[in-house]
């Protein structure tokens, strides 16, 4: 059976590579990324692991490096945090158009400027549309059971799309917590034996990647691209319920925290969602009825199923590490979407946090509830999206 | 050549058959052609080697007929033509004429 030990974000999913051993990565460092490639790049050294591993001068080369190789028909990581995947930005769109089953953990952190080089969503949040599929880790155990998970979604014959892993810069990558490994050989097993579709270095069937699509087919390769997102949600289940099996840990599209009966609600993503399930414990021990969501799988967004959960709720504040200066937080904006087609559907308030590595102490998740408390009193709300943590 | 539709392609456009190319006719983009004045052909095959694409056919090593399926008129073999006493061997006609 698996072992237990003390591991830092960075470490586990260091530790998920290792044992996934993929056939070549290529990465540039960028803090907080850097000492999850770094102990990587070590297992390289010491002959722990076959993979070919390539330094590259920039992340778009990095990605750029991760998309030739996984064309050629080999099993690709990387990984990256903030600048270095805005960097990344032009190749995201290649990897995810040409299906390349790329894994790429994402070190959640913000973008410049002002310079700052802490937990945020404001990188992920930026690769929304990019067509990779996003898991979200609110710890580091998550963030290992993720990415052996990530390999297994991409890579489906039925799906064959990169996969972002995400977790809190700082709060999660360098933080030690308990967590558990799992055997070597059962990750092996896991994750099976890398399948190619359409490999490059086939010498005996010759083809052409990456061509030039005029407007009489791109429309119709992006409508094929969008049906793949279709199939994702499954895939996503069936392979959480294989991996429930090696690991006894349950995983679905999000997760739910005392929400069946609650009729207030925060939504919330990562590490933050820990501390707000602990103030949702005191406001249940008050006796008010408080729960919360937190999604895993951001893309595809599970609209339907994220409104079947929401749908009963009086009041929900969906809650941004990430702001989108002009319009709402992009989590609110993919709930408010999601209950949008419901007749009666809870009030809803967007909050922002946490930016550029702000704690999300106790008491922010306290004003919160209180104010949905609140709105649920006078069926009134002062304004949809706010700062909160901030000092006047 | 038939344009398919959003369920028949391949994923991540990936081209299966090799050398698919033969089929689509670039030739239409043609403005100016190229033609060929034996008379003055000295047979270098400096248009052959100089054509971009595959448009100077040559059979037991003499150059024959432009292919002008895929010719786009660029002028290069033209240019490069060193021709017979000052005479060039290929010359550039407006399409149509």
């Amino acid at each position: 059976m698996g072992k237990i030990v003390a591991a830092t974000g960075n470490e586990a999913v260091a530790e998920a590579l290792r044992q996934i051993n993929p056939d070549v990565c290529a990465a540039y460092p960028i803090t907080p990324q850097t000492d999850m490639m770094q102990r990587f790049a070590s297992f390289v050294s010491d002959g722990k692991v076959d993979t070919e591993i390539m330094l590259v001068e920039s992340e778009h080369s990095a990605m750029s490096a991760c998309i030739g190789a996984s064309a050629g028909g080999g099993r690709v990581a990387t990984a990256t945090s903030g600048p270095g995947l805005a960097l990344m930005w032009e190749m995201l769109y290649v990897a995810s158009g040409m299906r390349l089953p790329i894994v790429m953990p994402v070190v959640n952190r913000s973008l410049s400027a002002p310079l700052n080089i802490h937990g945020d969503h404001s990188d992920a949040m930026g690769a929304r549309d990019s067509g990779w599929i996003q898991l979200w880790s609110e710890n580091a155990q998550e963030a290992y059971d993720n990415t052996i998970q990530a390999f297994r979604i991409g890579e489906h014959m039925d799906i064959r799309l990169p996969v972002m892993v995400c977790l809190d810069g700082f709060i999660i990558s360098h933080s030690i917590e308990r967590m558990e490994y799992l055997d070597d050989n059962v990750v092996k097993a896991f994750v099976r034996e890398y399948k190619s579709l359409n490999p490059l270095l086939d010498v005996e069937n010759p083809k052409s990647i990456g061509p030039l699509i005029l407007p009489d087919l791109y429309h119709e390769y992006k409508r094929a691209q969008h049906e793949v997102m279709t199939k994702v949600k499954d895939v996503v289940l069936d392979v959480a319920e294989d991996f429930k099996k090696i690991s006894g840990r349950s995983y679905g599209l999000f997760e739910t925290y005392r929400l069946d009966d609650a009729e207030i609600a925060v939504v919330i993503l990562n590490s933050a969602a820990g501390t707000a399930k602990d103030i949702v414990d005191e406001f249940r021990e008050k006796g008010i009825k408080a729960g919360l969501l937190k999604p895993r799988l951001f893309r595809p967004f599970p609209y339907e199923e994220v409104a079947h959960a929401l749908k009963n709720l009086k009041a929900v504040c969906i809650m941004d590490r990430a702001d989108s200066f002009g319009g709402y937080g992009p989590l609110f904006m993919e709930v408010s979407s999601a209950l949008y087609p419901l007749n009666d559907r809870p009030i809803m308030i967007n909050k922002i946090y946490g930016l550029g590595g702000r704690d999300f102490m106790p008491q922010h998740a306290e004003i919160v509830l209180d104010e949905l408390v609140e709105i649920v009193k006078t069926g009134k709300f002062k304004t949809i999206k706010e700062y909160i943590g901030v000092r006047e | 050549m038939k344009i398919p539709g959003w369920k028949e392609l391949t994923p991540g456009a990936v081209i299966l058959q090799a050398g698919n190319a033969t089929e689509f006719k670039t030739g239409s983009w043609r403005s100016l052609k190229p033609k060929w004045k034996e008379e003055n052909c000295i047979q270098c095959l400096f248009c052959w080697i100089y054509c971009p694409d595959m448009s100077i056919k040559v059979k037991d090593g003499k150059r024959g007929e432009f292919d002008y399926d895929f010719c786009k008129g660029c002028g290069i073999c033209a240019l490069e033509c060193p021709g017979k006493k000052g005479k060039k061997a290929i010359v550039m006609e407006e399409e149509d004429k």
